[in-house]
């Protein structure tokens, strides 16, 4: 379980999430996920509650704490029933790390504390419409000119990139066909001309969370806003992928927690041929079943987070611990969905919004093919 | 200035479900979660709020078991500077007012806030108590409070939509209501900040209360469940006719019109 790894400062940051979620989402999720978008004030209050950077070092305006810090922030998240507005709220998770692991303390000054404090929004933009999995195809190209590059192409599926203030950019610093190794991590500016964002595209999922198209047209970006050197762009992406793939991981977790939540009380409330269907022996083991998955993908994601926490190298680990979570979360929303029967395929119930925000995971943040890739790759060979 | 809050460590009653001990003379402590009482939590923010604009030091105490003192604690992560935890149990209204005046006393505070009222007893004895154990002024269910570190305004709602404004000198005891402010998160760094201050154990004889000034003059006898809610009754035929026999019921049977 995650909490065998949990202290007192864990479980209190709980409870202040679990207070944050249950007073400014909760009672509003349902009609954020509809709505498609969640007021942009509601950063500036989990800024101001410390939950934006828990695991940021304080110098920057974060909590300072550990990995688990970060997981129980997404778990509770999850609980207030927007994983939209939860993937929204979080988009800078997979943005800062570059700037914290590399950038000058200028640029942590100017481009992270605002967004710890929540009153600046940042995203990472990596993928385009030629290809996402494969960032060394990249063609996003920046040009430099003085002290400013000049960057042209275009940007798909970025979370946050229509409220996004810094997108944290994946560009082509070095020749066509150079690969990872001609990649550079620029931080483009919202109002820098030449830099537009499209309309918000319409998804499966994640409703409540704003995912956009970005456009630059030879866009003039100060060369202060290089993160790291020129060419190391495709090592700073990678530098956090531990973090960020354990955090994907948690949120699939307390997915499969919820689901398993609505469904128990709904197996204790429907009837049917005259007795609860919970009474059940088919549905009691669904459950049982549920919850086993959920267990184990819960105990994995502990494990390697703990081993994370240690300092030791899980690359393959942390690959596989997604792609447990995201298989656990799937096949638990499946069956939650299908223990509600009609009711499970209506917009009204909990359960139909997971099932759809579910299939994400497999795809974002690595797809599950690309980590299979990891782990064959990372995985120490059995004797 | 040295600003005192007072916190009672109560049963959490968003997840509680109390248990009578077998004599029915008290509540099975062991199957309870305690926590903050709510309104302390008030109490707490102000005092905070305070010494950010005043500055001065923080000091929370509580009267209870080491339980209660494990419950002060949280109050380190938002804005206590120090707790002091009196080890004394099964004491009334009275004898912890009593301790809580030598805490007072002895640590020479200049406001003394409290909650309104602890939701275990719902006594609303104590701060009054304290209050008059020192000789100073109280203004009970306070929604705003100001000082300029001599003289003090507090705002209290007295029904009505009327609002009464209590002037005064400090040292004062000030129990907050609902609204006066809303409490902080306990936010990470703070919490891992909160682990190195200290709480200080203190017995009844080191603040020179005696067990003779601990006697209860309060005893709890027995503990039962309300009765049970009866059924509720549906009145049938249209709206004229239903409302009719409605008030009917309300004043012969219910006699409450």
């Amino acid at each position: 379980m995650l909490d065998l790894f949990h202290d007192d400062s864990h479980r209190a940051l709980a409870a202040t999430a679990a207070r944050f979620v249950d007073t400014n989402i909760r009672p509003y999720a349902e009609a954020w996920e509809e709505a498609g978008s969640f007021p942009s004030d509601l950063a500036v209050r989990a800024g101001a509650a410390g939950l934006l950077g828990p695991t940021y070092p304080e110098s920057v305006g974060g909590g300072g704490g550990d990995v688990f810090h970060g997981l129980v922030v997404a778990e509770a998240l999850v609980r207030g029933g927007s994983v939209g507005t939860a993937m929204g709220l979080g988009s800078h998770a997979i943005a800062l790390p570059p700037i914290l692991a590399l950038g000058t303390d200028a640029q942590k000054e100017r481009f992270v504390r605002p967004v710890v404090a929540g009153t600046r929004v940042a995203a990472l933009a990596i993928t385009e419409p030629s290809g996402g999995s494969d960032v060394a195809r990249v063609r996003t190209r920046a040009v430099r000119d003085g002290d400013h590059y000049v960057v042209s192409g275009q940007k798909t599926y970025i979370t946050s990139g229509g409220r996004a203030d810094y997108v944290v950019t994946a560009v082509r610093t070095g020749a066509p066909d150079s690969g990872h190794a001609g990649l550079s991590l620029l931080v483009i500016e919202r109002g820098t001309p030449g830099f537009t964002s499209g309309p918000p595209l319409r998804k499966m999922g994640w409703w409540a969370s704003d995912t956009t198209e970005l456009f630059f047209d030879d866009c003039r970006v100060p060369a202060a806003n290089l993160i790291g050197a020129e060419n190391f762009g495709f090592y700073a992406i990678m530098a956090n992928f531990a973090q960020e793939r354990l955090l994907i991981a948690a949120t699939c977790v307390a997915m499969a927690a919820e689901a398993i939540r609505l469904t128990e009380r709904h197996v204790r409330e429907r009837e049917a041929f005259g007795r609860r269907i919970g009474d059940f022996q088919v549905i009691r083991h669904r459950l049982a079943e549920m919850r086993t998955r959920e267990a184990e993908a819960r105990s994995f994601v502990a494990v390697v987070a703990e081993r994370h926490r240690r300092g030791e190298d899980v690359t393959a680990w942390v690959a596989m611990a997604k792609n447990a979570a995201v298989s656990a979360c799937s096949f638990v929303t499946d069956a939650a969905v299908q223990l509600h029967g009609g009711l499970g395929y209506m917009r009204e119930c909990g359960v139909e919004r997971l099932y759809r925000d579910a299939r994400l995971f497999a795809i974002g943040g690595g797809t599950t093919e690309i980590m299979n890739e990891i782990i064959h790759r990372f995985a120490p060979t059995s004797r | 200035m040295k600003i005192g809050v007072c916190v009672k460590s109560t049963p959490d009653t968003a997840i509680t479900r109390f248990k009578y001990t077998s004599g029915n003379d008290g509540i099975d402590a062991a199957q309870v979660k305690f926590t903050v009482n709510p309104y302390d939590e008030f109490a707490v923010e102000e005092a905070a709020r305070m010494k950010e604009a005043h500055g001065g030091e923080v000091v929370a105490v509580t009267v209870g078991d080491a339980g209660a003192g494990k419950v002060l604690r949280e109050t380190l992560a938002v804005g206590v500077d120090r707790g002091v935890h009196v080890d004394a149990v099964n004491t009334d209204s009275l004898a912890t007012a009593r301790l809580l005046a030598a805490v007072a006393r002895s640590e020479g505070f200049g406001v003394l806030f409290c909650g309104k009222v602890a939701v275990d007893d719902q006594a609303s004895a104590v701060p009054a108590m304290v209050a008059e154990l020192l000789g100073w002024p109280h203004v009970s269910v306070v929604t705003a409070f100001s000082t300029d570190g001599a003289t003090f305004t507090a705002s209290r709602a007295v029904g009505g939509g009327v609002e009464e404004v209590v002037t005064g000198a400090l040292p004062v005891v000030i129990t907050a209501e609902r609204g006066l402010n809303e409490p902080r998160y306990q936010k990470l760094k703070d919490i891992m900040a909160a682990k190195k201050k200290v709480v200080g154990v203190v017995t009844p004889e080191s603040l020179g209360v005696s067990a003779a000034d601990l006697a209860p003059v309060v005893t709890f006898s027995a503990y039962a469940d309300p009765p049970e809610r009866p059924k509720g009754r549906v009145i049938p035929g249209d709206a004229a006719e239903a409302a009719r026999e409605l008030v009917r019921l309300l004043r012969d049977e219910a006699k409450v019109l």
